[in-house]
């Protein structure tokens, strides 16, 4: 505990000098365009190449129509299309190379190309037939506990709090979510999940603003003491009684009329429990409510330069208090998903480190609600495209599947993202 | 922060310490750090603290007790003896598995008066070397989460060198020693250098790290020549004799050199930390990377060379788990240290005098803790540890619960920073 009166410290006053090297942006040009062309390469070497000759790729659209909606492609042309494609690309990286806009666009259409050309490859005709609305179902399924956790991190660190605890928080959510959704019944139980991880958000904001706790310090501590708190419930109430503590009911499927019956999106979107749609909901409020209103501008604010925001007057303690408590509610939330939302009953870490994904998701995302939701969709369309090819195509061991998502996350970072820039005070205590 | 309290007379005799000296006002007082003794005391009373929540929530979890309390307006007094045998129970078997156990000592062996002990050690030396791991990448301004990963990948190494390799007696475990810490260093390294080369988190690289580490297990535990006959279990071949650590105190106990490796491994940290060119860097880069980038010290470099030193210290802990502690792989060799060992590292204040009495604490609670559970749930152990460390990190709570006064940073406040370095 510090009883420093916060002097004027050396970043406050020294404009941050920048040596440009010239050479630089040649050199990280042509190096994306060198990561665009082994792409490429490799869909057309691994990928187009090993489909046999002649070989047609079956895609099948939703088992909704009863698996009519098929797609048949001569596989082997198609993907070699696709890899040339990437080719394309990176070629026009090197030569013109994409600008500050252009460039994530790139990036979605060689992700797509690949994947196109990926799927082509182990949905050949007489191996496996791909359910592609399926995988897109299960990768939103997947995604929407990553969506909410990462949304609850960019609440606290746009005000300038870090927040490790999000696996905590998600935790204590599912928790409290089975035991009272057992007890009282399912939209209680997402109320209660919601008000265990804002319980957590209150002691990481008790003790990271009022005690100025080292806050990567004291996430990994509330996740412990999450993971050991629900631990022993569990082992002490919820085991030994589990008919009826641990039994609620998974809460229901509610179709939005007219948009669920539009085919393909409607499956995909608008069949799903209300934790997927208080994460649609959340997703616009949250981007919206950031970037255009007040209480957005505030939070930026308080998150970039506390003490010029309290000079204008903005109660930075306050608002930080608010934000933080608010992305564990948003947490907790995404904790309910892993019980009440999906299998229904807890079990011991049930949320098994899907909150550092999200917050992995959130750094990811650049800080940015639609970049962390964008990370989360990855991350669940990799997890569900593992589950997948680990039942229907048995070419590639499970085990090196399943690590693709973390290597394509370690790529995505080192290679597209690089040096992100958090909010300037995210993590720093303010003190008047 | 002004301190409300910093001028309320001296209580009890807990501020006798702090109160020696004549305290001026707050305000004119410089900031210091925690004298030595003011650091113990607010380490004991936050342990003291966390057994307090502990006891609570044992009281809860004891179905007599609950029972009861349930006519507790009319008769309370069940409920109060009813939580105090739950209490004294389980935190006497705590002490029994941790310390010392007066009922198997009856029996007049070594392994009587010296088995609780020896499990607290068995326990404790991973941590203390895992602990070091993150410590020193903490002194080095770096958060690293992926002990997981590092440890998976210094015991696959060090069990393959043990397995399949044939070498005499003493060499063999040195080979497998070395391995091992190649193991986590090569691990630890690919952090640092994504974060040299292009600025990629190592909070992300490194937890994605384990779970890649993780999935590379599980698939060398169904590979032929890794994974033992008949091919059934996901379990490794048994390090060779030759390969193991030796037991220190005999074989009835399992407590192995592994302690002398990470005890070892203390001293080189801190005589690293403390008076070489390289921990002065390191420490310099950690303080303020601009500062030292201006005075001319590569911080890439350092960088990288941080997350192979934490790697190597990583790929010991698991070399102490396959060389001494068991003798396969097994998909959860791991056993969560590399998350303990964060803890460990902030109860330690990133110190490595500090880490080596943290690990001997969390083992004791890790060999209690399996004792403790037929009173209840191992994970209180969790909470406990969770506790402790919280407590520890906000000395104010303490200071405010136990009336105490003066000053100190908090444990972490100079150690890992923001997402910006």
């Amino acid at each position: 505990m510090s009883t420093q009166a916060a002097p004027v410290r050396e970043e406050d006053v020294v404009v941050q000098h920048e040596v440009v090297d010239a050479n630089r942006s040649i050199r990280l040009r042509l190096g994306r365009a060198a990561a665009f062309l082994v792409v490429g390469a490799i869909t057309i070497a691994f990928v187009a190449l090993k489909i046999t000759a002649g070989a047609d790729s079956e895609l099948t659209f939703g088992k909704a129509f009863g698996n009519q909606l098929q797609l048949v492609l001569p596989g082997r042309p198609v993907a070699l299309a696709l890899g040339v494609l990437i080719l394309l690309i990176g070629a026009w990286q090197a030569v013109r190379g994409f600008g500050r806009r252009t460039m994530p666009w790139a990036v979605f259409a060689t992700f797509l190309a690949f994947m196109v050309a990926f799927l082509c490859w182990v949905s050949v005709r007489g191996t496996a037939s791909l359910d592609i609305v399926g995988l897109l179902q299960n990768s939103i399924a997947l995604a929407v506990p990553l969506i909410l956790g990462a949304l609850a991190g960019v609440l606290c660190e746009r005000s300038g709090v870090i927040n490790i605890a999000i696996e905590g928080q998600m935790l204590s959510g599912a928790w409290a979510g089975a035991i009272v959704g057992s007890v009282v019944g399912s939209y209680y139980g997402l109320l209660a999940a919601m008000v265990a991880g804002a319980l957590l958000g209150v002691l990481l904001a008790v003790f990271s603003i009022k005690y100025l706790v080292n806050q990567v310090v004291l996430g990994v501590v509330l996740n412990v003491l999450a993971l050991g708190l629900t631990g022993f419930l569990y082992d002490a109430f919820m085991q030994p009684n589990a008919e009826t503590l641990n039994q609620p009911a998974v809460l229901g499927e509610i179709d939005i009329p007219g948009l669920s019956s539009i085919p393909v999106i409607g499956p995909l979107l608008f069949q799903a429990n209300i934790v997927v749609y208080l994460a649609y909901i959340l997703i616009i409020v949250i981007d919206v409510a950031l970037f255009r209103t007040r209480w957005g501008l505030r939070t930026r604010a308080v998150g970039e330069h506390p003490k010029a925001a309290d000079t204008v007057g903005i109660r930075v303690l306050a608002v930080r208090y608010r934000n933080v408590i608010l992305g564990g509610a948003v947490a907790g939330l995404g904790g309910a998903y892993f019980t009440i939302g999906s299998v229904g009953g807890f079990a011991k870490n049930i949320t098994s480190g899907n909150g550092f994904i999200a917050l992995a998701a959130l750094i990811f995302g650049r800080w940015s609600p639609i970049g962390a939701v964008g990370a989360s969709l990855l991350f669940g369309f990799a997890s569900a495209l593992n589950v997948m090819l680990s039942i229907t195509v048995p070419l590639i061991p499970s085990n090196f599947l399943a690590m693709l998502p973390y290597l394509a996350t370690i790529f995505a970072v080192a290679g597209l993202v690089g040096k992100v820039r958090a909010p300037a005070a995210d993590g720093e205590p303010y003190v008047k | 922060m002004t301190h409300a309290d910093s001028d309320a007379p001296a209580s009890d005799e807990t501020t006798a310490a702090a109160a020696s000296e004549p305290v001026p006002p707050a305000e004119q007082r410089t900031p210091r750090r925690a004298s030595a003794w003011q650091t113990i005391w607010v380490t004991v009373l936050a342990f003291v603290t966390a057994l307090a929540i502990g006891a609570i929530l044992i009281a809860i979890s004891d179905q007599a007790t609950r029972d009861a309390a349930s006519y507790f307006f009319s008769w309370p007094w069940d409920t109060f003896t009813n939580a105090g045998h739950a209490i004294a129970n389980a935190y006497t078997a705590l002490f029994e598995g941790a310390i010392f156990n007066p009922k198997i000592a009856a029996s007049g062996t070594l392994n009587g008066y010296l088995g609780p002990i020896s499990e607290t050690l068995v326990n404790a030396t991973p941590l203390i070397v895992g602990g070091l791991s993150v410590g020193l990448a903490f002194r080095a301004g770096l958060f690293n989460i992926g002990g997981q990963g590092q440890i998976i990948m210094g015991a696959v190494f060090a069990g393959f060198v043990g397995f399949h390799w044939q070498m005499p007696a003493g060499l063999h475990v040195l080979a497998g020693i070395a391995a091992g810490m190649v193991g986590g260093a090569i691990w630890g390294g690919i952090a640092g250098w994504l974060k040299a080369r292009t600025g990629a988190h190592e909070v992300i690289t490194t937890i994605m790290l384990n779970y890649i580490a993780y999935y590379l297990l599980l698939y060398l535990l169904s590979v032929k020549g890794f994974q033992a006959p008949p091919y059934g279990q996901a379990i490794s071949n048994p390090v060779d004799q030759n390969a193991q650590l030796f037991p220190l105190f005999g074989d009835t106990m399992r407590v192995h050199a592994g302690l002398i490796i990470s005890l070892i491994a203390a001293v080189v940290v801190w005589w690293l930390l403390k008076y070489s060119t390289l921990g002065f860097r390191l420490r310099a880069v950690g303080a303020n990377q601009f500062a030292a980038r201006t005075a001319g010290m590569k911080v890439e470099r350092s960088y990288v060379t941080v997350m192979l030193i934490a790697g190597a210290l990583c790929g010991l802990a698991g070399v102490s788990q396959i060389l001494g502690t068991n003798t396969q792989i097994t998909q959860d060799i791991d056993a969560g240290i590399g998350f303990d060992a964060i803890t460990v590292a902030l109860l330690g204040r990133a110190n490595p005098v500090g880490i080596v009495f943290a690990g001997l604490l969390f083992g004791a609670l890790h060999a209690g803790g399996s004792q403790m559970q037929t009173y209840t749930p191992i994970d209180l152990v969790q909470v406990i540890q969770a506790l402790i460390v919280l407590f520890i990190a906000a000395p104010a709570v303490i200071r405010a619960i136990f009336r105490m006064k003066a000053s100190g940073a908090g444990v972490g406040a100079e150690l890992a920073k923001g997402w910006n370095g």
